[in-house]
């Protein structure tokens, strides 16, 4: 067995608040990534505007030059606005940006803008005459997004999907530099204390990819449940 | 007044596409049980004028009354549209279209899509619309297909399933848009027979068309489209049989 010179406990933490850092990140960016897709097909001239924006504003910055803009611009951002609250609404509330907050708002408003891009082709790939169909028998937009928009998008998004998430899992570890304790930053400790570096990045680097290996047999699975019914071809 | 309202009714529907109008003030009246036929060559837009009656397409000027109820239109930025989808919604379930290209949804069974409708939209219990669903199958001749994917079936196939769906809404009136047009000519007869059973049983549809051995045997009523205007309209032995214009004499002579 290697010796981890007793910090295995703090790596094992470390790993948690990696994994919770891409997990969140995703939903976010999923979210962000599905609103941008709609913005961007809207009629209406502002979505679309606002859709574009974000895409070249996200694009056109480092992602850590975006971190660090979120996580110190952050907070002074939200006292503005709570202390507005405050003296025009009487609404006392508390919002506290912190490591893990501006982390996970970063990698999912960056990994939202490459969702959408994801999603709109995705959406766009879907036969138009099934999702007239719906609408002919009497589904809201709701209904024809849940029964036959997503489900059939889905098959054509999940490529892109799963690359993006590969990319944002490893972007993960950009969050050590703004100071929280994600696998990375504990690891570059380890190192540093016990001056075995090899030892402790050679284990970090096996865990991102045991992660990125389930998720890719995950992705392979549900690739194969929204392809059902499309034959092997497609 | 009539006792009971006209399942569905269209007045003075006219349709724009940018600058060209297609649909130049169409009316059309359906009464239980018949079944109208729409004609014309390609272009005469009887698909617009069909999808108009469900509001696929937003007609620009013109009334729709369905069951009695009429459909209110408000205007906004992009042209005139419904003032209440929900309106719509609950029109469109009375209504149901079958299309060219069948557009069956490719990720659920035969059996799921028959039910899709009446379980999402009606709120049937699951439990009822699968034993109706069943029966509709059995009905149309596709008993042994209910979990078959559409991808798996001949062109045939699914359009029968397609008007079992349709069936399966339990609707005021069926529209038909060239129900046939995209099969093979030894798959037609199969979802033809289909139709003629449903206007034998005194289904309300409305047909758009080029089989003109069914519109003669199964219409009560026969439009002839040209260019978005009726220009011949009445029982299939007056239009068909007995045309008055040139045009409508020439577009049904036997093709070479
Ligand atoms: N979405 C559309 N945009 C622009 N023009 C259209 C559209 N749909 C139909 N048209 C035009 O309207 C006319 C009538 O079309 P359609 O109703 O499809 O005719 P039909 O079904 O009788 O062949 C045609 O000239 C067609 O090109
Ligand atoms: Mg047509």
């Amino acid at each position: 067995m290697i010796d981890l010179h007793g910090y295995g406990p703090r790596l094992a933490e470390g790993a948690l608040v990696t994994v919770e850092v891409a997990v969140l990140s995703l939903v976010l960016s999923v979210i962000l990534g599905l609103l941008t897709a709609s913005a961007k097909m809207s009629r209406s001239w502002f979505l679309h505007r606002l859709g574009t924006l974000y895409t070249t504003v996200i694009r056109g910055i480092p992602d850590l030059v975006l971190m660090l803009l979120l996580f110190f611009g952050g907070q002074m951002g939200v006292n503005v606005i709570t202390d507005w609250l405050y003296y025009q609404f009487d609404i006392d509330i508390f919002i506290n940006i912190n490591e893990f907050v501006a982390g996970v708002l970063t990698i999912g408003l960056i990994f939202g803008a490459y969702m959408g891009e994801t999603f709109r082709g995705a959406f766009l790939a879907v036969e138009y005459g099934q999702i007239e169909a719906a609408r002919a028998y009497g589904m809201n937009h709701w209904l024809v997004f849940k029964r036959v928009r997503f489900p059939q998008m889905m098959r054509h998004a999940l490529p892109g999907l799963s690359n993006n998430w590969m990319v944002l899992l490893k972007t993960t570890a950009l969050v050590s530099v703004i100071g929280l304790s994600d696998m990375v930053r504990i690891a570059s400790e380890a190192s540093k204390s016990t001056r075995e570096p090899f030892t402790f990045m050679l284990l970090v680097g096996a865990v991102y990819l045991a992660i990125a290996s389930v998720s890719e047999w995950g992705f392979a699975r549900l690739q194969k449940r929204y392809s059902v019914g499309f034959g092997e071809a497609d | 007044m009539a006792a009971t309202p006209l399942p569905l009714e269209v007045r003075n529907i006219t349709k724009r596409f940018g600058e060209t109008e297609v649909l130049k003030g169409l009316s059309l009246q359906a009464h239980k049980g018949d079944v109208i036929t729409l004609i014309g060559a390609s272009g005469s837009g009887k698909s617009t004028f069909l999808r108009c009656m469900n509001l696929l397409e937003q007609p620009n000027e013109g009334e729709l009354l369905v069951h009695g109820e009429e459909i209110q239109f408000k205007q906004t930025r992009h042209g005139r549209e419904p003032a209440d989808w929900n309106q719509v919604v609950r029109m469109r379930a009375k209504l149901s279209m079958v299309f060219q290209s069948f557009n069956l949804w490719a990720h659920m069974t035969l059996l799921e899509n028959v039910i899709e409708a009446p379980v999402h939209v009606l709120g049937k219990s699951k439990k009822e619309a699968i034993e109706h669903a069943r029966a509709l199958l059995e009905r149309v001749g596709l008993a042994d297909r209910a979990d078959y994917y559409p991808a798996q079936m001949s062109g045939g196939q699914q359009q029968r399933g397609a008007i079992a769906r349709a069936l399966a809404m339990d609707p005021e009136v069926m529209l038909f848009d060239e129900p046939t047009s995209a099969l093979d000519p030894e798959l037609v007869g199969d979802v033809l027979k289909v139709m003629r059973d449903l206007a034998d049983e005194g289904r309300t549809m409305i047909v758009v068309t080029h089989e003109m051995a069914f519109a003669r045997d199964v219409s009560t009523q026969v439009l002839y489209l040209h260019q978005g205007i009726v220009e011949e309209a009445g029982p299939p032995a007056e239009v068909l049989d007995t045309p008055r214009s040139e045009r409508l004499k020439q577009f049904l002579a036997p093709k070479h």
